[in-house]
């Protein structure tokens, strides 16, 4: 199908953008790189009076470690989180993550800020976000605000966001020297949207975890921070606690029936992915199967 | 707004003026405005990848792209790739290892390919796979697409060595 008819704007500045969004309100929508918002548009999903394009705003791209502090614009795409050396080393968990978004040609317009905007939750940058404790910075034409990752997702294509603010960059804590990052995901087709996945940030000393932040997706309406990873913090892992904070994963996600996949696989899909990301990230393969 | 708006862009090297309705997708301004009708249009929601072409020296989705965001970009269609030879060894691959058969998704499959040959000398065949990913063939089982890629990387591997 194709796109209803609408107005377009090519937005100058954030300012400019802002006063369309602000004149518009819900009747606009705002687009990046457009690898979501075509899609929905194209199926008649949404049709919007007026697109604003911010493709063209210098100001919402580029990738900067300031301090223990790593700042993305908005428009930074998929393939410039792939490539860049800042990410690599500071959150090495987005580099591993973006490798599972989509294709190549999808990589290449898809933008960070279009992603957390849109909150799908199968979607891999929200749940990173999560994991990462990332702060997302959007803009109105009355200040800016600055959101914890965690309070950002509302829902299935739900946000804080309000239809005249401007997600406009995140800001990640660099990864320090005893930090490791585990993702994974189950996915029918490489690219695909996952049926359950796991991005996983952790701090690591003498083999146990002193923090653990576990962001499951596709499992329910947003990305879930798993309450059971305190289970496993601050305590040596035994295949005991593992089986434990499996069965209180178990309890805490409600995930979706669709035709992908029902609500009983996601859930065991979660557990086997919990017991993965404990073996990898302590180096301890025994503990692989546990906890299913 | 709803009106037409003009863009300019060059396609396959040549500059193209024109007036186009901001709801237009790239691949039906290529298709139906410039004639360029190799550009295929399968899903129109990103999946098939049936409309890839470069943007800027980058493979997208044509169907994903609306043609007022190609204003001042720099457009390659299957038809530039193939008038100016650059896939003509990669093509004739397709043809030896019958990496067709209805020819819907081998524009996009050529364009794919060849990015990745850009990018890697000598992929493996789970690069190639994973490359291709987001390019759908109902015909052919895809093992003859990746003997295609593989054995045209070879090919000039050697040529180069």
């Amino acid at each position: 199908m194709k796109a209803a008819a609408f107005a377009y704007r090519r937005a100058t500045s954030v300012d400019d953008a802002l006063d369309s969004l602000a004149a518009y309100g819900e009747k606009a929508k705002v687009l990046s790189g457009g690898q979501s918002l075509m899609p929905a548009m194209n199926l008649r999903l949404i049709s919007p009076e007026l697109i604003i394009d911010i493709g063209g705003i210098a100001e919402l791209r580029g990738i900067a470690a300031k301090g223990d502090v790593l700042h993305i614009g908005a428009l930074t795409r998929h393939v410039d989180l792939l490539s860049s050396p800042e990410i690599a080393t500071c959150a090495p968990l987005l580099s591993k993550a973006t490798a599972h978004v989509a294709h190549p040609a999808i990589r290449n317009r898809g933008t960070l800020g279009g992603s957390l905007a849109h909150a799908d939750p199968a979607a891999e940058l929200p749940a990173c976000m999560v994991a990462l404790d990332a702060v997302i910075v959007v803009r109105g034409r009355t200040g800016e605000r600055r959101i914890a990752a965690v309070e950002f997702f509302q829902g299935i294509f739900q946000t804080t966001l309000s239809a005249e603010e401007l997600l406009v960059a995140v800001e990640l804590p660099v990864a320090q020297k005893k930090s490791a990052c585990f993702f994974h995901e189950f996915a029918r087709r490489h690219g695909d949207y996952a049926l359950a996945g796991l991005a996983a940030q952790a701090v690591i000393e003498d083999d146990v975890f002193s923090d653990l932040r576990l962001a499951f997706f596709a499992v329910g309406d947003r990305p879930v921070l798993a309450g059971a990873a305190t289970t496993l913090t601050n305590t040596a892992v035994t295949p005991m606690l593992l089986s434990k904070a499996s069965e209180v994963l178990s309890k805490e996600l409600d995930p979706q029936d669709d035709q992908q996949a029902s609500s009983p696989m996601r859930r065991h899909l979660a557990r086997v992915l919990l017991a993965h990301c404990v073996a990898t990230l302590l180096g301890r393969p025994e503990l692989r199967g546990g906890g299913v | 707004m709803t009106t037409p708006m003009t863009i300019s862009l060059s396609v396959n090297g040549e500059r193209v003026d024109a007036q186009v309705l901001p709801r237009l997708n790239l691949a039906d301004f290529l298709r139906e405005h410039l004639h360029l009708t190799g550009t295929h249009v399968g899903c129109e929601h990103g999946i098939c990848g049936a409309c890839t072409v470069r943007l800027d020296g980058e493979i997208v989705r044509a169907c994903l792209t609306l043609a007022v965001q190609a204003h001042g970009a720099n457009v390659e269609t299957i038809e530039g790739l193939s008038d100016n030879g650059e896939l003509a060894d990669l093509q004739r691959a397709f043809r030896d290892r019958n990496a067709l058969q209805c020819g819907y998704c081998t524009p996009g499959m050529l364009i794919a390919a060849q990015d990745l040959l850009k990018q890697h000398s000598e992929p493996s065949r789970e690069q190639i796979r994973e490359h291709l990913s987001g390019n759908y063939c109902r015909c052919t089982g895809y093992q003859a697409i990746i003997d295609a890629v593989e054995v045209t990387a070879r090919l000039r591997r050697s040529r180069v060595a």
